[in-house]
């Protein structure tokens, strides 16, 4: 049983953590500017790597140099949106769609030229794990992805529910036309929208980092999982993603679970988990568990 | 370089070209036609390029195949099980909407490249399959083997063409487009949407199949690195933008242009200080993606627009 919570849960959790963050910004984009933003994942890597040079540079752990990559990331995608979206935004959103594609092209070929394709790590060494009632063992960096994301988590809720940006943003999503009658400022919800999903995507990037290593993949691989969290938590649901981030990073880590002696999946195809249960929520619950909107 | 070594380059050229222009127009029938975003060409491109190469490859001890058969069986087999790939995945995927669509087929693609690297006992893993034969290997042999290969390539290049513009022509092609810019229209004159839907998206799949076959007997050697999304999806939809989509010609066109930019970036960064030609690829990659912005916002149509035929009354 220790052994489930310690290799499987825990890790799950972290991992489900990464995707919930990510999550966040797709959503958003999605319920807001109606597009599938595939450069998301990109994005992350951004924030990844403008940490690791303030690691570089300043010598501050990588949770230190967290405001930093998130200042970069928020310049890069507010950007990206102004030179390459926004001209597009009037047309059909699929123009939209191909261009974030090509978006993502440049991300990662712009990081992979000014930072090379080496793998990097911000910090070297071993941590000891924090060990919690003599059997449960959380690695410092576990405990400390997990912390964070449910602290963003319940920030996140309070923005979206108590400030006004984050009342006109839900309502925007809800309604765009309405909005506009109620006088709400497009330009701005959307600017707000940009910065906090590329603030998350800065911070899952800095933690997968933390988690693994760094490297001009990274937030290419974690689109796929983060779009079906963004669906399972129903389009448009920010909180809704989170919860749906969670449960793909569970699902992905149990899924190699021995439970009968065998691991239920060989850990090879744990990736293809994610991409199951999107391909199955395409097609048979395109709402998501909390009722988002369809597109 | 001289006269002959510009010549062999073009021809080269040509090949590569020519198996883009394949999966170009196959993309044209999913996209241009119907309007399907398949953003898994890999996928099917990757089916396509395994079967023929197991089917024809001289034996081997590592995993199945080795079946030593001609190439032309190896051409129909590709398109077969690619286009019997395209179905299954038509049956559950061609209801959704674009950017759903577009999700869908990206994971579809990455869970057969999962499986491509992991069942080795198919594909030798990601060790790759070798000894892939190409047409006429037997009667020529250097040069006259590359050329006797760029005509293969064009032949097919050429049917390819052909069966795109009947059915582009034809009467099935009217309800596509008619599909594809009004579906609810489409459907209240009776036309089965979800039907011709399938169909367009499975005969793209069958060339992005037989693309992937054409490929693997011109490199002799394939292993899952081929299959990589950005080199196969990716360019293709940039060459289809560019060139036009929904215009045959123009996916050829564009196919031809955006190679040649490709190619020609290539010598240009080779002429770069050694730290940076070492990075050559990425910069390549950073220009076909500020390419692809420039087209979106300035030639939507692409370079060759759509032009309907006219109707015959």
């Amino acid at each position: 049983m220790m052994e489930f919570i310690n290799f499987y849960f825990i890790p799950g959790l972290t991992l489900g953590g990464i995707y919930a963050l990510g999550a966040v910004g797709i959503s958003m984009i999605f319920g807001i500017l109606r597009f599938a933003h595939f450069a998301h994942g990109d994005m992350l890597t951004v924030g990844a790597y403008a940490a690791l040079t303030v690691v570089w540079f300043v010598g501050i752990p990588a949770l230190g140099a967290i405001p930093i990559a998130i200042l970069f990331t928020c310049l890069v995608a507010l950007a990206m949106d102004r030179v390459f979206y926004k001209p597009l935004r009037a047309l059909p959103t699929i123009y939209t769609v191909i261009s974030s594609f090509g978006v993502a092209l440049i991300l990662r070929s712009a990081v992979q030229l000014i930072w090379g394709t080496d793998s990097q790590v911000y910090a070297t060494g071993f941590q000891r794990p924090i060990v919690l009632f003599d059997s449960l063992l959380i690695a410092t960096r576990h405990a400390q992805i997990i912390g964070a994301t449910i602290v963003i988590a319940v920030l996140l809720h309070l923005f979206l529910t108590h400030t006004r940006t984050g009342k006109s943003m839900r309502a925007v999503s809800d309604d765009p036309q309405l909005a506009r009658v109620a006088g709400l400022d497009p330009e701005k919800v959307v600017r707000w929208c940009w910065i906090i999903g590329a603030s998350l995507a800065a911070i899952a990037g800095v933690f997968v980092g933390l988690d693994t290593d760094v490297h001009t993949n990274l937030g290419w691989n974690l689109l796929l999982p983060m779009f079906a969290a963004a669906i399972l938590g129903g389009i448009g649901r920010p909180l809704g993603a989170m919860a749906g981030g969670m449960i793909i990073g569970l699902a992905e880590e149990l899924c190699t679970y021995p439970l009968f002696g065998e691991p239920l999946l060989p850990a090879s195809y744990k990736t293809a988990v994610a991409f199951l249960i999107m391909v199955g929520l395409l097609i048979f619950r395109p709402q998501g568990l909390f009722k988002g909107r369809l597109l | 370089m001289d006269a002959s070594g510009i010549l062999f380059y073009l021809i080269g050229f040509l090949t590569m070209g020519g198996i883009y222009a394949i999966l170009c127009l196959a993309l044209n029938i999913q996209w241009g036609f119907g309007g399907l975003f398949n953003a898994g060409i890999a996928g099917f491109y990757a089916v396509g390029a395994y079967t023929a190469a197991i089917i024809t490859s001289a034996n081997a001890p590592n995993h199945v195949g080795g079946f030593d058969l001609p190439i032309v069986v190896g051409l129909v087999g590709a398109g077969l099980v690619a286009g019997l790939l395209g179905w299954a995945v038509a049956r559950i995927c061609v209801r959704l909407k674009s950017d759903y669509l577009a999700m869908a087929s990206i994971g579809i693609a990455e869970i057969i490249r999962l499986a491509i690297i992991n069942e080795a006992w198919l594909t030798n893993g990601s060790l790759g399959i070798s000894r892939i034969p190409r047409p006429l290997e037997g009667v020529l042999s250097g040069r006259a083997s590359e050329i006797a290969f760029v005509l293969f390539v064009w032949i097919i290049v050429a049917v390819t063409y052909l069966v795109a513009r009947q059915l582009y022509v034809s009467p099935w092609g009217r309800v596509m487009r008619a599909i594809r810019d009004n579906e609810e229209t489409a459907q209240s004159i009776g036309k089965d949407v979800v039907r011709f839907r399938e169909q367009t998206f499975v005969i793209g799949a069958v060339f992005m199949g037989v693309a992937g076959a054409v490929s693997a007997h011109y490199f002799k050697f394939f292993s899952p690195e081929a299959t990589e999304p950005l080199l196969v999806t990716f360019l293709a939809w940039v060459m289809l933008i560019a060139g036009g989509s929904g215009n045959n010609k123009g996916a050829v066109a564009g196919a031809l242009i955006v190679w040649a930019i490709w190619s020609m970036t290539e010598i240009l960064t080779g002429l770069l200080p050694p730290e940076w030609a070492t990075r050559s690829a990425y910069v390549r990659m950073l220009l076909i993606g500020l390419f692809l912005q420039f087209v979106l916002q300035h030639y939507r149509a692409g370079l060759f627009p759509e032009k309907s035929p006219k109707l015959r009354v």
